[in-house]
């Protein structure tokens, strides 16, 4: 898999190796990220990925507040998609307290997390153009998330850290105004969807620059703990909305793609593809909800639950992401922990990186699509 | 002095130079003691955090422009309408003015003899007229970018769904670039201080003079070539390839790894590109027998059929396979996408020109633009016809063979902007790879095909 590092020039010309910083200032590691190369003329030795600058104890500052207070913390972990941060807090303490979530929450956080999803994967499908070297796909990208945030704003106010998904249901209820400008938002993007493809998926110099590389066996993949569209790339077929569903997603149907290689273009592709089947998604929650509440009734204002603990995950824009949170009895969790897939599927890079080009390692860092607010938390 | 407004104003005011106003305390004397009896405390009122009743949820967005609205019917916008009026206004507005100014070579004749007239030794009457060409052909390649960047910035801005620069000079940010170039001009100029100071200093101008040396054999149009010599092609491809030598420099001379990986990745990709570059070509100097643009761009006068051109793309399978290596091979040499990879900003954050600010970063860009548009001038004198008018009949020939020139010029460079927005980037390897297995290889085939039709 890995070139050969000692070619025959090397028995005749001395060469030096060379460490070079990639990051943390760096355009294309996507936030504080460093990873430390070692390279030999254009092919890493190695490379260590260097994580924390952008650490703020999230887990420890919710030991210190109440429950609806750590909703908030969760907004600034992977604030590119903020919805299922809140929604698997939320489940958590839902489990804690044993509160029930009317059926039009359920529904509306589907919708919303689906909504998220293609903002997130709009940001991946712009950076990664940007990162091969294609600038236009971007402001494409860009256009489009834009108006996903405006429909946020509509339905709760903020654009990036919503805060909407709360104990219990969600903040506020959608107007007819938000339900008629969100279909003709997805009506508009699945047109869009097909100038994306036309535009970069199907280049020949885009497709020669990620096809072959940063391949991930699923073996490889599974014993890394990847997950999200990283893991389906390699061909595994696991995403928790299918297989162990929560909110509302055993009442709609869509399809999990999956890639065959796991290379940088599968990851691609399938971020591609499921961004079209969120827009089913959304699709079919809006055809199917009824009015109702969407607030449970009875969340205590200081919510105490009993002591003991929960475990909750939801396929978030980045992966599996999981929550497990134990509390004594008091009014904060006493412990709160998360299973951040971004900084999970970190990991592999300083496996998958080693022999490749300085190139491939902006294809592939761009392909894991990481947020570093997740990874340092 | 205005009155001031808020009494904060007003007290600074009567402190300094206006003393009509007294201050505050010379007119209310201090309130008398306070009553025994404690004034009853204000009542305040505390109002329930309601959501403003008039919020709808859909008032913070119902009057955003969604493109849906825009793209249901562009005709309708009185906008749009009025640019496309003030468009063909523009081109109509070109014609007549080129079809009136004419060939510039008889003015150029004109002012010739008027030099010669006023001086009366021929050898300063020619050293003038040398001179002046050089201060025309400067300013031909010192101004073009300058257009060049703010065309490219607005055909960017249009690809990509957005306005570019609209504001500077009133008419769509015409001005934006001046601006640009006047803020670069104040720049501090920073040397760091791992630098090879002097490589450092020199890299720059390396990299720009011969760019403005190579314009000096191109023909503008009929007789409009500042040095008319008969081995221009020759000496535009040696003297562009000095360049190299600033940019590895530039890299070398910056102390920074990034920098060093951009100058010898351009090193590699510059060198390299040259062979391919030089050898499409080789079919039209067969076919035009001579390395003089304005021989080969006369070469080209004449229409098949009476319709098509005699231009060499139009002539089968060589004539374009030739175009299609000389514009990929021009696109890599100058540094652009999808070529791009000596300052791939993704990768190399901005590969030799990293540690470079100011003027000496400008020389650079400088540098590219002059290079983008070499390249399309080479383009059109090779392969379109240099001034011919693509069509024989009356509307087309009224246009002067500049004009001609010009336009041909800008098409080509719309089409390496227009890669440049459209286009991801290569790989080293398989920039490599596809220069020495594919372009190369094709060019020689060229060469052979190109002979046989000789040959018929």
């Amino acid at each position: 898999m890995s070139a050969p590092l000692v070619t025959r020039q090397d028995e005749f010309l001395k060469t030096d190796e060379l460490f070079i910083n990639l990051g943390p200032q760096h355009p294309s590691t996507h936030g504080v990220l460093r990873v430390g190369l070692t390279v030999k003329g254009e092919v890493i030795v190695k490379a260590v990925p260097d994580v924390g600058y952008l650490h703020r104890g999230t887990e420890k500052l919710s030991e210190v507040r109440g429950y609806h207070h750590c909703v908030v913390l969760t907004d600034r972990w992977d604030y590119v998609a903020a919805m299922p941060n809140n929604l698997v807090f939320c489940l958590a303490a839902e489990k804690l307290m044993n509160l029930q979530v009317p059926e039009r929450a359920n529904y509306l956080r589907t919708i919303m997390c689906e909504l998220n999803r293609i903002a997130s994967h709009l940001l991946f499908f712009g950076t990664y153009g940007i990162d091969i070297g294609a600038f236009t796909p971007f402001l494409y990208a860009f256009r489009e998330r834009e108006m996903v945030l405006d429909l946020f704003e509509m339905a709760c106010g903020a654009r990036l850290t919503y805060n909407y998904i709360r104990l219990g249901g969600v903040m506020s209820d959608i107007t007819p105004e938000w339900t008629s400008k969100t279909r003709e938002f997805l009506d508009y993007f699945k047109a869009r969807l097909e100038e994306y493809d036309s535009l970069l998926t199907y280049n020949p110099i885009f497709q020669d620059r990620t096809k072959t590389v940063g391949l991930v066996s699923a073996d490889q993949a599974i014993a890394w703990g990847l997950s999200g569209p990283n893991l389906r790339a390699s061909g595994v077929d696991y995403d928790a909305r299918k297989f162990e569903p929560y909110a509302a997603y055993d009442k709609v149907r869509f399809e999990v793609p999956l890639g065959k290689g796991g290379s940088c273009f599968d990851r691609y592709f399938c971020r591609v593809r499921e961004m079209g089947e969120s827009v089913r998604i959304v699709e079919q929650c809006l055809d199917q909800m009824k009015e109702g509440e969407f607030m449970a009734k009875g969340v205590a204002k200081v919510p105490k639950p009993q002591p003991g603990e929960a475990y909750a995950h939801v396929e978030g824009a980045r992966g599996n992401l999981g929550i497990y949170l134990v509390s004594d009895g008091g009014q904060s969790p006493y412990r709160m922990h998360v299973r951040a897939p971004s900084f999970i599927n970190l990991a592999i890079l300083q496996e998958i990186l080693e022999g490749k080009k300085v190139a491939d390692v902006i294809a592939i860092l761009g392909s894991i699509d990481i947020v570093l607010g997740e990874v340092d938390r | 002095m205005s009155a001031p407004k808020n009494p904060a104003d007003k007290h600074a005011a009567s402190n300094g130079s206006s003393a009509k106003v007294p201050p505050a305390a010379a007119v209310v004397p201090p309130a008398p003691a306070a009553p025994a009896k404690p004034a009853p405390k204000p009542k305040v009122e505390i109002k329930e955090p309601v959501f403003n009743p008039a919020y709808k949820g859909a008032l913070l967005t119902h009057d955003r422009y969604w493109p849906t609205q825009r793209w249901k019917a562009p005709w309708s916008l009185r906008s749009y309408r009025r640019g496309a009026l003030a468009l063909g206004a523009l081109l109509l507005g070109a014609f007549g003015l080129t079809a009136a100014v004419g060939e510039l070579a008889p003015w150029g004749a004109l002012l010739q003899s008027a030099v010669s007239g006023l001086l009366s030794s021929s050898f300063a009457a020619s050293g003038v007229w040398i001179l002046l060409k050089v201060l025309v052909v400067l300013h031909i390649i010192l101004v073009a970018p300058i257009f060049l960047v703010w065309w490219e910035r607005k055909i960017s801005a249009h690809i990509q769904s957005r306005l570019g620069p609209m504001t500077v000079g009133g008419w769509h940010g015409w001005l934006q670039t001046v601006a640009d170039g006047i803020k670069l001009l104040f720049k501090e100029d920073i040397t760091p201080i791992a630098a090879d100071r002097w490589v450092h200093r020199l890299a720059p101008v390396i990299v720009v003079i011969p760019a403005i040396l190579a314009f000096a054999p191109i023909s503008f149009g009929r007789e409009l070539a500042a040095a008319d010599i008969d081995v221009g092609v020759l000496y535009i491809f040696a003297v562009a390839g000095v360049s190299v030598i600033g940019i590895v420099m530039a890299g070398w001379a910056s102390g920074n790894k990034y920098s060093l990986l951009g100058g010898l990745r351009s090193a590699a990709q510059l060198v390299s590109y040259e062979l391919p570059r030089s050898f499409s070509i080789v079919p039209v100097l067969m076919f035009a027998g001579s390395l003089n643009l304005t021989r080969i761009a006369d070469s080209q006068a004449g229409y098949w059929f009476g319709v098509i051109p005699r231009w060499y793309i139009f002539y089968p399978v060589v004539g374009q396979i030739s175009f299609l290596i000389f514009l990929i091979a021009s696109v890599a040499e100058t540094n652009r996408v999808p070529f791009d990879i000596p300052e791939a900003e993704s990768e190399l954050v901005a590969g030799f020109h990293t540690e470079f600010s100011g003027m000496k970063f400008s020389l650079f860009f400088l540098a590219e633009y002059a290079y983008v548009l070499l390249a399309s001038c080479l383009t059109a004198a090779f392969f379109m016809g240099g001034g011919g008018s693509p069509l024989p009949w009356a509307p087309w020939t009224w246009i002067p063979s500049w004009a001609w020139f010009l336009a041909k010029t800008l098409g080509i460079v719309f089409c390496f902007l227009w890669f440049r927005w459209t286009f991801p980037r290569f790989r080293v390897d398989r920039l490599m790879d596809f220069n020495w297995k594919f372009l190369l290889p094709w060019s020689f085939v060229n060469i052979a095909l190109a002979s046989i039709y000789l040959l018929i």
